[in-house]
C-alpha cells in the first residue's frame, strides 16, 4: 500500500541557506489547526518567518535531526529521528539528534504527556523526510541530466542505478536547498521499512552508561548559586515568618526568602535558602524555622479522605453520567447481580532525579534549564509572569532523570523563576527526595461503587460504576466543579459501550487541600482496576472462562484479534488448575493492551508472582524493543503500586518522606515479562503508558484464581494474602 | 572548612570544604564530575554508588573527611569510551531507559562481577537490591550482568 501524500499549495521563495549552506527542512503549524505544510528552512528565512529546523545537512553530509519532545526514558529522543530516518534514507549512526527548545508556535505542542509524541506526529514526520528525500534525488537527476526515476537513496547517498554513479548528500544540499519542497511525496510501504518497525539500538544509550548524559541537576552555569526550598507540609498555608538572621549566618549562605509556586492557580509559599553549594544550602535549611499560617482549611488524614469519598457515594451525589439504556429498572429487575467497592490509593510519582530547575532571569529576558516534559507551557507561563515576549524565553532541554506526569507541570520552572527574578541572580533550585515525595501533586486516591447483572446467557446486562475522589482536572481557584470528569471511564474497552446494553459511569468528585495530578497512565490506572476486577467478579458470577466473557463482549475483528494471541501466547486454554491465571485488557491513549499475570504459592506459601504476559496493540509503531521496554517498565511500575507503596496523609500532611517508608519493587521482586506486540494496519497508538492499567487487575485476578480471595483494596502485601 | 586530596579516577583533586559534605556533593559541585547521582540522600536507592577502594558504596552518605587518600572511582572512571565489558553489556541488552539510576546500577554490577565473576540470580538479586530503578529496568539489568559476565569470560584466556 503506498500512500500519496499531498503538501498544501503554497509558493516558496527560493534562497541560499541560512546559516552556512544546509538543506533545511521544518514543519509550520498552520493556524488553521491540524492543516501543516513542509518548507524549506533556507527559503522561509528570507520571508522572516523564524521555521523550526527538524531535518538540516550541512555539506559535510552530516546530518542534523529535532526530537520536538521530552526524553525522560520512554524512546522518543530515538523514535522521532528514526521515523525521519527511514524516509530520508539515512543510517541512524550518521545522524545527530537535538532537543528542540520550547516554543509551541514552532514546533506545535511540545508536551510529553497522553502518549502523544509518535500518534501525534509520525505523518507529518515521514512526509519530512520524503521531502527532503525528494528534493536531493531531483537535485543529482538534474546534475547527471538524467531521469529521476533511474535514481534512488541509500545511506546518506543518491545513486544512479544503471551507471553506479552516486552523491553524497553534503554534495547535494547547495543546490537542493534552493529547490521547491515537492507538493507530493511517496511514502514507503510499510513492509519496505529498514528502520521503522525494527529493535534499533537506542542512541541515548550509549551516553546513559558513562555518566556523559546531560540531566537537569548535572546542568551548572557559571556564577550559579544553589538553592533548597522548605514548602509548606500543609500544601495551601502561607508564610508568616521566618528567621532570616540566623539562618544567613551559615557558611555559605546568600539570601533566605519567600518563594511561591504556582498549582493550579494556588499560590503555594515556601522559604528558599540560597547558597553557593548544594551541602550549604541544605545546612542553612536545617538552620531554617518558619512559622506558618495554616488557618481557613482542614488538616485531613487518610482515613478521612476515604471516608468522605464513601459518604459522597452514599449521598448519591453523582454528577452528569455517561448513560445508555435504563440501568435501574434493569438492575432491579435481574436475578443475578453484585455489587462491589474497590480503593485505590494517593501515589507520589517519585521520579529517580528529584524535581529541580535553572532560571537565570536578567533585565530583558530568561533562560530556563530543566528536567522539563511541557516546554511550551513552561514559555507560556514564564511570558506571562515575566512580561516578556516568546523570543525572549529560552526554555532549555536535558534529559530527564524520569517523568511520569510530574515533569509536565510548570510549577518548580515557576519557583526557580521567581527567585532567580529576586535574587538576580542564576540559582538551581534542588528538590531533596523528601520535598519531591512531599509535595505532590499526587495521583488522587479513589473509591469506585460498581453494581452489575448478568443475564441467563451469561452476559453484561447492566453496568455502574461511580468514581469518587479529588477531581485533577477542577482544582484552585475558579476551577468548574459542575463538569462532569469523562476521565471517569478512561481505560475501558470501546466496544463495551456497545455490547452493554444499560449503563451508568457516573463521577462523584470531592474536595481537599492535597494537589492531585496526572501520573503515568492518569485516570487509567486507577479506573481500570474497578472494571476488570468488576468484569472478573461478573464472570465469576456468569460461571464463565473470564477471558471468554470478555472475548464475547468484544466482537470487533482487532480486539478479537488481540485476545486471540493473549489465548495463543499464554497457553490459556491449558492452563494447570495448581496455578492462578489472571487476565485484564485495558484501552488508553489510542492503544489496547491485555495481560496476563501467573501467580503460585512458593514453598513458604507465600503467593509469588511468577510470570506476566503482555499484548501490547498499538498500531503503527516504530521500535518494537522500546515498546517492550516501556510494557515492561508499566508492569513494574504497577506492581509497585499495587503491592508495595502508597503516600497517605496526616495532620494534612504526606507521611512518606523517602524510600525508607515508600518502598519501591526491587529486582529480587519482578516477575518474568513476555512481551507481544501486534502487527496490523490501524493508526498509531501511545506507547509510554497503555501498558501500566491492566497489570493490576490481571494480578488481583490471578490471587483470585489461585486462592478465590478478592482484593478489592490497595496496596496489599503479597507476604499477606 | 577543611583541605582535602580526593583522588577520583587515579586523579588527584584538591579541594576546600565542609568536612561534613557528603562525598556525592563534593564529587557533583566541586570536582564537577556530574555521573554519580543523588536519588535519596539516605542510602536507600544506590543512585549515588561509587566504589571506595575497590568496595562500592553509598556516597551520599559518606563525609568527605572520611575519604582523604582512599581511591575513589566514580562511573567516568570505568571508561569514557564505553569499552568496559558491562557498559558494552548494558548497551548490547539495552537497558536504561531514562538513565539516571544507571550511574549506581553498574558501579554496584562492576563490583558483584570482580568479586563473582559468574553470578547466579540470587547472587544478582542479593547484590543488587539496594539500587531501585522506577523506569522497571530490572529484566534487563539481569540479562546485561549475565551477558558481562560472558563477555568478561570471553576476554579472559583460557588456563
Amino acid at each position: 500500500m503506498k500512500t500519496q501524500q499531498e503538501i498544501s499549495r503554497r509558493t516558496f521563495i527560493r534562497s541560499t541557506s541560512l546559516a552556512g549552506v544546509a538543506l533545511t527542512l521544518g514543519v509550520s503549524f498552520s493556524a488553521r489547526g491540524k492543516d501543516i505544510e513542509i518548507l524549506n528552512a533556507s527559503a522561509v528565512e528570507s520571508q522572516g518567518i523564524d521555521l523550526n529546523a527538524w531535518i538540516s545537512i550541512d555539506t559535510t553530509g552530516k546530518v542534523t535531526l529535532t526530537n520536538h519532545r521530552a526524553e525522560m526514558g520512554q524512546g522518543s529522543f530515538q523514535s522521532v529521528p528514526q521515523i525521519i530516518a527511514e524516509e530520508l534514507e539515512v543510517d541512524l549512526s550518521q545522524v545527530s539528534i537535538i532537543f528542540a527548545p520550547g516554543n509551541g508556535s514552532k514546533y506545535g505542542s511540545q508536551v510529553t504527556g497522553g502518549s502523544s509524541t509518535i500518534r501525534g506526529s509520525y505523518e507529518k514526520l515521514l512526509r519530512l523526510g520524503a521531502s527532503a528525500r525528494e528534493m536531493l534525488v531531483e537535485t543529482a537527476a538534474s546534475k547527471w541530466s538524467v531521469a529521476k526515476s533511474e535514481c534512488y537513496a541509500e545511506s546518506g547517498f543518491i545513486l544512479h542505478k544503471p551507471t553506479g554513479r552516486k552523491f553524497g548528500y553534503g554534495d547535494l544540499v547547495l543546490d537542493a536547498s534552493k529547490r521547491e519542497v515537492p507538493k507530493m511525496v511517496t511514502l514507503k510501504d510499510p513492509k519496505d521499512y529498514k528502520i521503522i518497525r525494527k529493535p534499533m539500538p537506542r542512541q541515548d544509550t550509549p551516553m546513559k552508561v558513562n555518566g556523559q548524559a546531560i540531566f537537569g541537576l548535572d546542568k551548572k552555569l557559571p556564577g550559579m548559586l544553589y538553592a533548597v526550598v522548605e514548602r509548606n507540609p500543609r500544601f495551601i498555608g502561607k508564610v508568616k515568618s521566618f528567621n532570616e538572621a540566623e539562618v544567613k549566618k551559615i557558611s555559605g549562605v546568600k539570601h533566605v526568602l519567600k518563594v511561591q509556586r504556582d498549582i493550579f492557580g494556588n499560590l503555594l509559599e515556601g522559604v528558599a535558602v540560597v547558597a553557593d553549594s548544594t551541602w550549604a544550602a541544605m545546612q542553612g535549611r536545617k538552620a531554617l524555622k518558619v512559622e506558618w499560617d495554616d488557618s481557613g482549611f482542614d488538616y485531613p488524614n487518610t482515613n478521612q479522605l476515604y471516608a468522605a469519598m464513601k459518604a459522597q457515594l452514599q449521598s448519591g451525589k453523582v454528577l452528569s453520567i455517561k448513560t445508555q439504556g435504563d440501568f435501574a429498572s434493569t438492575f432491579d429487575r435481574a436475578e443475578k447481580k453484585l455489587e462491589a467497592v474497590y480503593e485505590t490509593p494517593y501515589e507520589s510519582h517519585s521520579n529517580m532525579e528529584p524535581l529541580n530547575c535553572i532560571a537565570d532571569v536578567r533585565a530583558d529576558s530568561c533562560d530556563v534549564w530543566g528536567p522539563i516534559q511541557a516546554p511550551d507551557w513552561i514559555q507560556g507561563e514564564i511570558c506571562g509572569l515575566l512580561k516578556l515576549p516568546p523570543e525572549k524565553v529560552n526554555v532549555h532541554m536535558t534529559f530527564l532523570g524520569g517523568g511520569l506526569g510530574r515533569k509536565a507541570f510548570t510549577d518548580y520552572p515557576y519557583e526557580a523563576v521567581t527567585l532567580s527574578r529576586d535574587i538576580k541572580a542564576p540559582v538551581q533550585v534542588v528538590w531533596t527526595r523528601e520535598d519531591d515525595m512531599t509535595m505532590g501533586p499526587f495521583r488522587p486516591g479513589m473509591v469506585y461503587q460498581c453494581r452489575g447483572a448478568v443475564s441467563k446467557r451469561g452476559r453484561i446486562a447492566a453496568l455502574e460504576t461511580i468514581g469518587a475522589g479529588q477531581n485533577m482536572n477542577a482544582q484552585g481557584p475558579g476551577a468548574d466543579k459542575t463538569q462532569y470528569n469523562s476521565e471517569i471511564v478512561d481505560g475501558l474497552l470501546k466496544p463495551y459501550f456497545e455490547s452493554i446494553p444499560h449503563y451508568r459511569f457516573g463521577d462523584a468528585p470531592i474536595d481537599a487541600s492535597i494537589p492531585v495530578m496526572w501520573w503515568r497512565s492518569v485516570y487509567a490506572s486507577t479506573n481500570a482496576f474497578a472494571f476488570e476486577s468488576f468484569f472478573d467478579e461478573m464472570a465469576t458470577a456468569a460461571g464463565k472462562d473470564p477471558l471468554d466473557f470478555r472475548q464475547q463482549h468484544l466482537g470487533e475483528p482487532r480486539y478479537q484479534a488481540l485476545i486471540e494471541k493473549l489465548r495463543e501466547v499464554t497457553n490459556w486454554n491449558n492452563r494447570k488448575k495448581n496455578e492462578g491465571y489472571g487476565v485484564a485488557i485495558t484501552e488508553c491513549f489510542g492503544s489496547i493492551v491485555g495481560e496476563v499475570a501467573k501467580v503460585n504459592r512458593t514453598e513458604a506459601g507465600k503467593v509469588k508472582v511468577e510470570k506476566v504476559w503482555a499484548v501490547m496493540d498499538c498500531g503503527w509503531y516504530v521500535n518494537p524493543d522500546i515498546i517492550k521496554a516501556q510494557v515492561e517498565g508499566s508492569i513494574i511500575m504497577a506492581l509497585g503500586a499495587a503491592t508495595k507503596h502508597a503516600t497517605t496523609f496526616a495532620d494534612g500532611k504526606a507521611v512518606e518522606r523517602n524510600f525508607d517508608r515508600y518502598h519501591m519493587s526491587k529486582i529480587s521482586e519482578i516477575p518474568e515479562i513476555e512481551v507481544h506486540v501486534m502487527d496490523n494496519q490501524e493508526r498509531a497508538g501511545g506507547v509510554g503508558e497503555p501498558g501500566l492499567p491492566p497489570f493490576t487487575p490481571a494480578l488481583t485476578n490471578a490471587i483470585f484464581d489461585l486462592t478465590g480471595k478478592r482484593i478489592r483494596v490497595l496496596p496489599f502485601l503479597l507476604d499477606e494474602v | 572548612m577543611a583541605a582535602i586530596k580526593l583522588i577520583i579516577n587515579q586523579k588527584t583533586y584538591p579541594v576546600d570544604v565542609d568536612p561534613t559534605m557528603p562525598l556525592l556533593w563534593a564529587i557533583r559541585d566541586v570536582v564537577g564530575l556530574m555521573g554519580t547521582k543523588y536519588g535519596c540522600g539516605i542510602a536507600q536507592c544506590g543512585a549515588c554508588t561509587i566504589h571506595l577502594d575497590g568496595i562500592p558504596v553509598r556516597s551520599c552518605s559518606i563525609p568527605v573527611s572520611r575519604v582523604g587518600g582512599k581511591n575513589i572511582t566514580t562511573i567516568e572512571g570505568l571508561s569514557t569510551d564505553n569499552s568496559h565489558p558491562v557498559q558494552q553489556a548494558w548497551i548490547e541488552d539495552q537497558v536504561p531507559q531514562c538513565g539516571y539510576c544507571q550511574s549506581g546500577q553498574i558501579m554496584t554490577a562492576v563490583a558483584l562481577l570482580k568479586r563473582n565473576p559468574n553470578p547466579s540470580d540470587k547472587d544478582i538479586d542479593a547484590s543488587m537490591q539496594g539500587n531501585i530503578c522506577r523506569c522497571g529496568t530490572y529484566p534487563r539489568i539481569r540479562k546485561a550482568i549475565k551477558t558481562a559476565a560472558q563477555l568478561t569470560s570471553s576476554k579472559t584466556p583460557a588456563k
